[in-house]
């Protein structure tokens, strides 16, 4: 996905650039651009920095999928037939720190840096050293975590959800590397939201609104200040951990006066919103695509913003619906079920908005408006058992059960991987100057929408069945489910070497791309020339803001 | 409401398949329990919802992409607001949410009331056991998943409740209302039986609470349901429910013979008697971390065998398995298991994989030493 190496005289000629406060720099005179590694590990340019985020997150997909595959083979039939439920435990917890932290996270991250100042009319990110930084603690952070595998008494074993005491007073020794490598993880995306939302309130084209900016933009500024308000959470919690651990806290310990419980709290205080930070970006993502597809203007443009934020809001009152069965008193459980349910409503109004764009629009089907149509459809399936899970008396039967998996992997993976996917194939020709493949981009969609729904649907019945998640081995009753869920899982993952080769495919040719490269398509990126060149908006942009 | 309830679970039974209480394979069960039938309506009302409006949504979806292509020369409208369309689509399902959330709360409310129990039982989670004791009856045993090992790694054929099989089940009387109350020696687990709809974690230093009042008699079966570590994944629940009469005489059968062990304390032990009986213990009770030839997994469960600490010093094993040791795997085990047993058990350790030192530790002392 690297971007093509711009022409020579474009960097002679961004000698002087100009910045949000209109001073003028002129360091490329004075320090001329490093060549080959160094040129990566220095450069402060977003569409650089944007590439190399989502290079990386594409690593961290096939290493989180491999070990996803790994427990699917593991669980293709009952008995222990390949690895021990030790190593097991190893794979699961770090399949779901690596997608989550080191895959989606970074993805989004990456699609920011890229589209944000194109879309807003700026000519870089707000703080472009800091940018550098972000992406560079994020190596460091996850080869860390990875080294864990290789440590005596094995990697992270207590789930992505780190549960204490599990993952303190009965942890590997490993345990301490994990904490240092999530604080890692958590500086970098503090960071890098800090840059997000000093470029979006401070960098925008003259005459560009709040309310004028793509929805992209606006699902990022909110994103951006959940992270602000949840990362040091984390870091608090994983910090009272590394106490506990290696300094004699009770903070978890009930023998000492501690609760473990406290931990659950503080954890979903932040994994909630966490993992609205992982949706919200999506949501942005197929409000640009389906109007480019269908040809007229989005529905709903401002229910669209308030719902976000109302999304967002919400975020921070359901956090215990991961709870119910801790032992809450009833007023809690009641408060946190209403609260639940109530999303419901600004995410229908979402989807409903998305249809209505649809309706008596003028559609074509390329490549990434079928991965945002999936994403419509199969995101509301998981938002329907995300419904049901809501319903707390119906929630004590599926709690902590492949229902709860089929429900997340539903939102996370034809949710935001789909949504990640969609934006990939729109933005590609922006990146590279090519379409991709559309033959080979309709293989990849429909063989992951197979994949997809053969790995994860039968899991609501395994689940409901009474099959509890994380379980290296299972009675027979749920064996039917767990081999077409294995099938599934692998088919899913393999397709996914057609996308790599789509990208590397496109960035080395194909069908040239104009500036507009879809003709449905309005906002700002789309002015510039396919591929961007490494410096756009030296100048602000001449804005007309369409009349929301 | 109550009549859609009604139509609803009509529909549900339908889906489901099956008036057979549990086992049908894909849905959950309507189980055994007024409250666990009520889950299940209301796990059905709220599905059969998700249908409908997913069939209206979807419907509209698929219709607006076959009859608006542009393939099809359609042409785009230029409509992007309809306040009256966004305020009735968002007053619709909070209405919706609202019929749903009032059968919620009636059914959580009837949940949490614990009071009024006739049999109160106490459920510890254990790596990787459960441990019950009837509360002022004198009588707790723990139970322990017997399906064996080469079931696990296929060198033996997989029986019908292959790793849903334990080695005493807890006994319950139908009818009555049991208030169970759960708390864990190591981690958090979670006690679950899809058929009663009870599933509470355990949560070590803590005491939960939960109840249930069984309809049928029979034999339930459910899984530990929170991630306690390695063996997380074989610790099954198994639920023998009884007839009231048949169950007062198991109670009383077992109290009778758990006076008979007390007895056994004062009486002098054989070599013999002790090895046997621990061997036992250690199969049900130790084997899971040391490993049944005392060779641990190091470093989280250090091996038994040849280890110099444990022969040399017969007071610090004692103290080590009544005590336990802070801080790591290992724990107290003063009041999981009675003189007896844990006499049995560090006399077999002391004894076992060449270990040889000779030392028969006998109940009596023990007994002193938990004084």
């Amino acid at each position: 996905m690297a971007p093509k190496l711009p022409p020579h005289h474009s960097l002679q000629h961004s000698s002087t650039t100009a910045t949000a406060g209109g001073q003028v720099h002129d360091d490329h005179d004075h320090h001329p651009q490093p060549r080959g590694i160094m040129r990566w590990l220095l450069t402060t340019n977003h569409k650089e920095i944007g590439s190399l985020y989502l290079i990386f997150s594409l690593i961290m997909f096939f290493i989180g999928g491999i070990f996803a595959l790994v427990v699917r083979a593991e669980l293709f039939q009952p008995g222990l037939n390949l690895i021990n439920p030790e190593f097991f435990n190893q794979m699961t917890t770090m399949h779901g720190l690596i997608m989550v932290f080191a895959a989606v996270m970074p993805a989004f991250t990456g699609l920011a840096n890229w589209m944000i100042p194109l879309q807003i009319g700026a000519p870089d990110m707000a703080l472009p050293r800091l940018n550098n930084f972000s992406f560079w603690l994020l190596p460091v952070a996850f080869t860390l975590l990875l080294s864990t595998l290789l440590m005596p008494g094995g990697g992270p074993n207590f789930g992505w959800t780190f549960y204490a005491p599990l993952s303190t007073t009965y942890a590997p020794p490993s345990t301490t590397f994990f904490i240092l490598s999530l604080h890692i993880a958590g500086v970098s995306s503090i960071l890098g939201a800090i840059n997000i939302v000093a470029t979006i309130l401070n960098m925008r084209a003259p005459g560009m609104r709040m309310m004028d900016m793509p929805l992209f933009v606006w699902t990022w500024l909110i994103t951006a200040f959940l992270l602000i308000a949840v990362m040091p959470v984390l870091a608090g919690v994983i910090t009272m951990m590394l106490m506990d651990i290696n300094f004699g806290t009770s903070f978890f310990d009930a023998a000492g006066g501690g609760d473990p419980v406290l931990f659950q709290h503080l954890f979903w205080f932040f994994g909630h919103p966490e993992v609205y930070i992982m949706i919200l970006p999506a949501f942005g993502i197929v409000s640009a695509i389906i109007p480019t597809f269908a040809r007229k203007r989005l529905f709903g443009y401002a229910s669209m913003v308030y719902a976000t934020a109302s999304i967002a809001v919400l975020s921070f009152l359901v956090w215990a619906h991961h709870m119910f069965v801790v032992g809450l008193p009833l007023a809690a459980t009641l408060f946190f079920m209403y609260t639940t349910m109530l999303i419901a409503v600004p995410t229908g109004v979402k989807v409903f908005n998305w249809i209505t764009t649809l309706f008596r629009g003028s559609i074509t089907f390329e490549v990434p408006m079928l991965f945002a149509l999936a994403f419509v459809v199969l995101f509301t399936i998981g938002g329907f058992s995300g419904l049901m899970l809501a319903i707390a008396p119906a929630d004590f039967q599926y709690h902590d059960t492949y229902f709860v998996v089929a429900h997340f992997h539903y939102v996370l993976v034809p949710g935001a991987v789909f949504s990640i996917m969609a934006a990939v194939y729109y933005w590609l020709p922006k990146w590279t100057g090519h379409y991709p493949s559309e033959i080979l981009g309709k293989w990849h969609f429909w063989l992951s929408v197979i994949g997809v729904n053969l790995t994860f649907f039968p899991m609501h019945f395994s689940g409901l069945a009474g099959m509890p998640r994380r379980i290296p081995d299972y009675a027979l009753q749920f064996a039917d489910f767990n081999l077409v869920s294995s099938l599934g899982a692998f088919l899913f993952g393999f397709s996914q070497l057609i996308f790599v080769w789509v990208i590397i495919k496109c960035v080395r040719g194909g069908v040239k791309a104009p500036a507009k490269a879809w003709d449905g398509a309005e906002d700002l990126e789309w002015s510039v020339p396919s591929p961007a060149p490494l410096h756009t908006f030296e100048t602000p942009p001449d804005f007309k803001p369409v009349q929301h | 409401m109550r009549k859609m309830l009604a139509l609803m679970t009509g529909g549900g039974t339908l889906f489901g398949g099956a008036s057979l209480a549990h086992a049908n394979g894909w849905n959950m069960p309507v189980g055994v329990t007024d409250l666990s039938a009520e889950i299940y309506t209301l796990h059905m009302t709220i599905f059969w919802i998700c249908v409908v409006i997913g069939i209206v949504v979807f419907g509209v979806m698929f219709y607006s992409l076959f009859k608006f292509r542009r393939s099809k020369g359609a042409k785009s409208a230029h409509f992007h607001e309809n306040t009256t369309v966004e305020v009735i689509w968002t007053a619709v399902p909070l209405l919706i949410l609202v019929g749903m959330a009032v059968p919620a709360t009636a059914t959580l409310q009837k949940m949490y009331d614990a009071s009024d129990a006739e049999l109160d039982v106490m459920i510890t989670g254990q790596q990787w056991r459960w441990r019950y004791e009837y509360l002022g009856e004198d009588v707790a045993f723990n139970s322990n998943m017997s399906t064996p090992r080469a079931q696990i790694t296929g060198e033996e054929e997989r029986g019908e409740h292959y790793l849903l099989e334990v080695d005493e089940p807890l006994v319950l009387p139908i009818n009555r209302k049991v208030r169970f109350l759960l708390t864990a020696d190591d981690v958090i687990h979670s006690w679950w039986v899809p058929d009663f709809a009870v599933k509470q974690d355990t949560i070590p230093g803590f005491i939960n609470e939960n109840w249930v009042r069984i309809n049928e008699p029979g034999i339930y079966r459910g899984q530990c349901a929170e991630l306690c570590g390695m063996d997380h994944g074989f610790m099954p629940i198994v639920v023998h429910a009884m007839e009231e009469d048949e169950f007062d005489q198991w109670l009383v059968e077992r109290k009778e013979a758990a006076e008979a062990e007390a007895m056994g304390v004062d009486r002098e032990w054989e070599m013999d008697e002790l090895m046997e009986r621990g061997e036992q213990v250690y199969g049900s009770i130790c084997a899971s971390c040391h490993q049944a030839d005392g060779g641990g997994s190091p470093p989280a469960f250090p091996g038994l065998a040849g280890n110099q600490e444990l022969i040399d010093d017969v007071d610090w094993h004692i103290d080590v398995v009544l005590n336990g040791v802070s801080g790591t795997a290992m724990p107290a085990f003063r009041s999981n298991l009675n003189p007896v047993e844990l006499a049995a058990v560090v006399t077999y350790s002391r004894n076992a994989w060449g270990n040889d030192t000779g030392d028969a530790v006998q109940p009596a002392e023990i007994v002193e030493l938990l004084e």
